[in-house]
């Protein structure tokens, strides 16, 4: 069984040739999305059908005094009015379950707190209206700073700091502090030669997925109940369903559909526990479709934050000291990425004394989700910009600083952790070797910037299994959903280790009842995790099949093997059988086989992906305007399985980079209210802002990978607002200290407003 | 050789690496419990391991956390516990 390696094995120095892997074949299931045909969330269609509909609060804050559903259950086609009463008693986690439908608070504008089903979906708006809730406003607070604060109105009166040092004993906002040190900071700070130190305030901006959440729940006669559901993850929404309805698992099976984006936001289940509900009140089968501004109210933006980096080098470029506090909004529940913006914030560097501090802190905006490199985004911005002035004062080019001071295999990182094969070097030598770092940028008013991020990928549990037809071909079952063309790899390493054509494998995804238990597809887990599941199923069918060719020639088992053209025996060279040959006789040799692959991805050693980015930038000096000319992304992804598909994950990284960086963002007005809850206001890049991307691909095998793969999709978005900060600063001579860098926020900063 | 998260250094004197006996992370935590007596309730309030920590034994995240095996040079660090988007 050809599992992942152990760390210390040597990668070969010729790998076998790939007949796959590192091709570029179409992608499953693209055809029927562009041409209409492919089944999304809202597509759903059960006879009988209800249709659900969410009562939202319109305060940021305030204690729920009642709540009347009298009205809207006798109103003409309401069929279920569901609160938060419907809920089990003491189901689910306290915090999951209060911001599925409300308990005795509302804790941000949009906050569901009661549902309504109904023969349509505009009966089931008029009911709303007639649902009495009676509140207690209360102060609301959004900005981290000020909710960190010993006066701030509280969300959680029985929240208290919890860290590492023990928990704090009176409440408080800041539901974690987490800290990292290495080495000795000050003693790095007092070697210094040049310091540097800012403070950068980021806003919080949505995943912008197209499609918004829906959720269909059939309930059968004997208790157990079907939910259709877009979802980066059928099994946590199992979960999520089991934990708040009190039910076994063996009573739910969830059904991924297609998913029209998620990008993190949809690892997170918001309307399935309430389809599940109005349905089984109501007798009838109900979904429930989110509006966009019920998504961009009530759904998992990224954090807002503020984060301070101070930094020093000694004169011979070498970053001596280094240390940062992040402090990011959770939302309105804890559970922000914090964590992974500490871990991330000084990732690239080989910085012998730093000390990180994060701060998870609730806010009443609604609660943070994931979003495609959780918390590295706002943190690369900060670090990049104060690496790049430390380059400036030191006189030295930005790109080589970064060189001199990159992590290598064996550093360790803040949090203690050292480095296996990672491509950071590497990655700096491609981008310092292509030409677009050296070629003149043809015009005033423009600028060039580079950034240097990571993410560290996430593996994950996973499920794959491969059925042998007997024609030769295979049906593989994924228990990941297909989330920016993951599938068609996962498909394309099954395929390489089987010895066949990509076209004679079959795959699907399956739901929660076909496979075993496997994780969301986040993390830039999927191609990895998955495709190791993938992997190991294709071994047990090979060892499987092994075994009836050893039977069909009477010959030991150990003498039989698979070279991925034909089954052999070493005792007899005139027995050779392809894999359709064999596949044929299946029947005839004990029945059908099937191979299974369950892992755990995350017990690896595994590396993450380093990105360098170069970005040119024009600046309207009387607008504010930035257009961003020219982009170059170069990254370390290990292997690309498919070299189309990873270019298309790096060019949309740097797309919703740009939209980041540039205007999109969640504003709020001093009541909470979401000034900009339509896709009109909150600026999505279309294909007029972006220019032509050039994805350059650096391949630094991952040793504990058999096919050298890493994690692509995350990285991509981290040091696009980085890069384009330090492309304004040769334009301007003023550093970005906030996303986004609107027009406005430009001008002000070159003195202009 | 535990690594010993910054904000518990107060209970080691300021050691940020010590070493402690033992063939599982739990019995290494009853070690260090026995030498500088806090530390369990630190990482494990209520007797389970914070769920905002991972266990990480020789660089690689250990799936059964206290009960993960350790050996006499293994590395073992406590760490907040990331995902992904």
């Amino acid at each position: 069984m050809p599992m992942p390696r152990d760390e210390h094995q040597p990668v070969p120095e010729e790998p076998a040739p790939l007949r796959v892997i590192g091709t570029r074949p179409p992608l499953y299931g693209a055809v029927d999305k562009v041409t209409g045909r492919a089944v999304f969330g809202a597509d759903i269609s059960l006879p009988g059908l209800l249709h659900g509909k969410v009562l939202r609060s319109p305060h940021a804050h305030a204690r729920i005094v009642s709540i009347d559903t009298s009205r809207a259950e006798s109103y003409p086609g309401v069929h279920a009015v569901v609160t938060a009463r419907d809920l089990p008693e003491g189901a689910g986690e306290r915090f999951e379950r209060d911001n599925t439908l409300a308990g005795d608070k509302v804790l941000y504008v949009g906050h569901p707190i009661a549902a309504v089903a109904a023969e349509s979906p505009h009966i089931a708006e008029e009911a709303l209206a007639l649902i009495d809730v009676q509140y207690e406003v209360l102060p609301p607070v959004l900005d981290v700073r000020r909710a960190m604060e010993a006066d701030a109105p509280l969300l959680h009166e029985a929240l208290r700091t919890w860290s590492l040092a023990g928990q704090a004993a009176s409440p408080s906002n800041v539901a974690e502090h987490l800290q990292h040190v290495k080495g000795d900071p000050e003693r790095g700070f007092a070697e210094a030669d040049v310091i540097v130190e800012r403070s950068f305030t980021t806003t919080m901006v949505h995943q912008g997925y197209i499609e918004p959440h829906a959720s269909t729940a059939l309930w059968h006669p004997d208790g157990s109940v079907t939910v259709w559901t877009c979802t980066q993850g059928a099994f946590p929404v199992r979960e999520h369903l089991s934990s708040l309805l009190h039910l076994s698992m063996a009573r739910i099976r969830v059904v991924p559909t297609e998913i029209g984006g998620g990008f993190g936001g949809k690892a997170s289940s918001y309307v399935d526990v309430v389809a599940a509900l109005l349905a089984r009140k109501a007798g009838r089968p109900a979904k429930v479709v989110m509006g966009r501004d019920e998504v961009l109210k009530a759904t998992g933006p990224t954090p807002g934050t503020f984060i301070r980096v101070r930094m020093g080098a000694r004169r011979d470029g070498r970053i001596v000291a280094a240390e940062a506090e992040l402090c990011y909004e959770a939302g309105a529940y804890p559970g922000s990425s914090v964590g992974s913006g500490a871990d991330t914030i000084f990732a690239c560097y080989d910085i012998p004394n730093a000390r990180v501090d994060g701060y998870d802190v609730v806010v009443n905006k609604p609660r943070t989700s994931s979003y495609r490199a959780p918390g590295a985004t706002p943190a690369v911005f900060a670090v990049e910009q104060v690496v790049d002035e430390l380059a400036e004062r030191l006189g030295i080019d930005p790109l080589e600083f970064r060189l001199l001071n990159c992590a290598r295999e064996g550093t360790r990182r803040v949090s203690g952790q050292p480095y296996p094969r990672v491509g950071f070097a590497e990655v700096l030598e491609a981008a310092r070797a292509h030409p677009h770092y050296r070629a003149p940028l043809g015009g005033p008013n423009r600028g060039r910037g580079i950034a240097f991020g990571y993410w560290g990928n996430w593996a994950g549990q996973s499920c794959c299994t491969i059925s042998v037809n007997a024609d030769g071909t295979v049906s593989l079952l994924s228990g990941s959903v297909d989330v920016s063309g993951a599938l068609t790899g996962i498909a394309m390493q099954a395929a390489e280790e089987l010895g066949l054509e990509l076209e004679q494998v079959q795959v699907r995804v399956a739901d929660t009842a076909s496979i075993g238990y496997t994780d969301v597809s986040a993390g830039s887990r999927t191609t990895f995790g998955t495709g190791l599941a993938a992997i190991e199923a294709a071994c047990d069918v090979i060892a499987q099949m092994c075994a009836r060719a050893a039977r069909l020639w009477g010959v030991p088992v150990e003498t039989v093997s698979y070279d991925r053209a034909a089954f052999t025996t070493s005792l007899d060279p005139t027995k050779r059988l392809s894999f359709r040959e064999l596949a044929a006789q299946l029947s005839a040799t004990g029945g059908p086989v099937m191979g299974r692959g369950n892992v755990d991805g995350d017990v690896l050693r595994r590396g993450g992906a380093p990105g360098l980015h170069i970005a040119d930038v024009e600046l309207d000096p009387e607008t504010g305007k930035v257009t961003v000319l020219r982009y170059t992304a170069v990254q370390d992804v290990g292997r690309a399985v498919h070299p189309g598909n990873v270019e298309g994950q790096i060019k949309g990284g740097v797309a919703q980079g740009i939209g980041w960086a540039l205007y999109e963002g969640c504003f709020y007005g001093e009541d909470g209210q979401l000034l900009n809850p339509t896709l009109l206001d909150n600026k999505l890049p279309t294909a007029m802002d972006i220019p032509e991307v050039e994805p350059v691909i650096v391949e630094v095998p991952d040793p504990v990978h058999p096919y050298g793969v890493r994690g692509a999709g995350e990285t991509p978005i981290v040091p696009v607002a980085g890069a384009i900060a330090n492309a304004l600063y040769r334009i301007t001579e003023r550093r970005m200290e906030r996303l986004p860098m609107t027009p406005a926020y430009i001008l002000e900063r070159m003195g202009v407003i | 050789m535990v690594w010993i998260p910054s904000l518990m250094r107060d209970l080691t004197g300021g050691q940020a690496r010590v070493s402690a006996p033992g063939r599982t992370v739990a019995e290494l935590l009853d070690a260090l419990e026995a030498a500088y007596p806090g530390v369990r309730e630190r990482l494990c309030p209520g007797g389970r391991l914070h769920p905002s920590l991972a266990v990480v034994v020789d660089g690689r995240r250990a799936p059964l956390g206290l009960l993960e095996m350790v050996g006499e040079e293994s590395e073992v660090q406590f760490v907040p516990a990331v995902s992904g988007g």
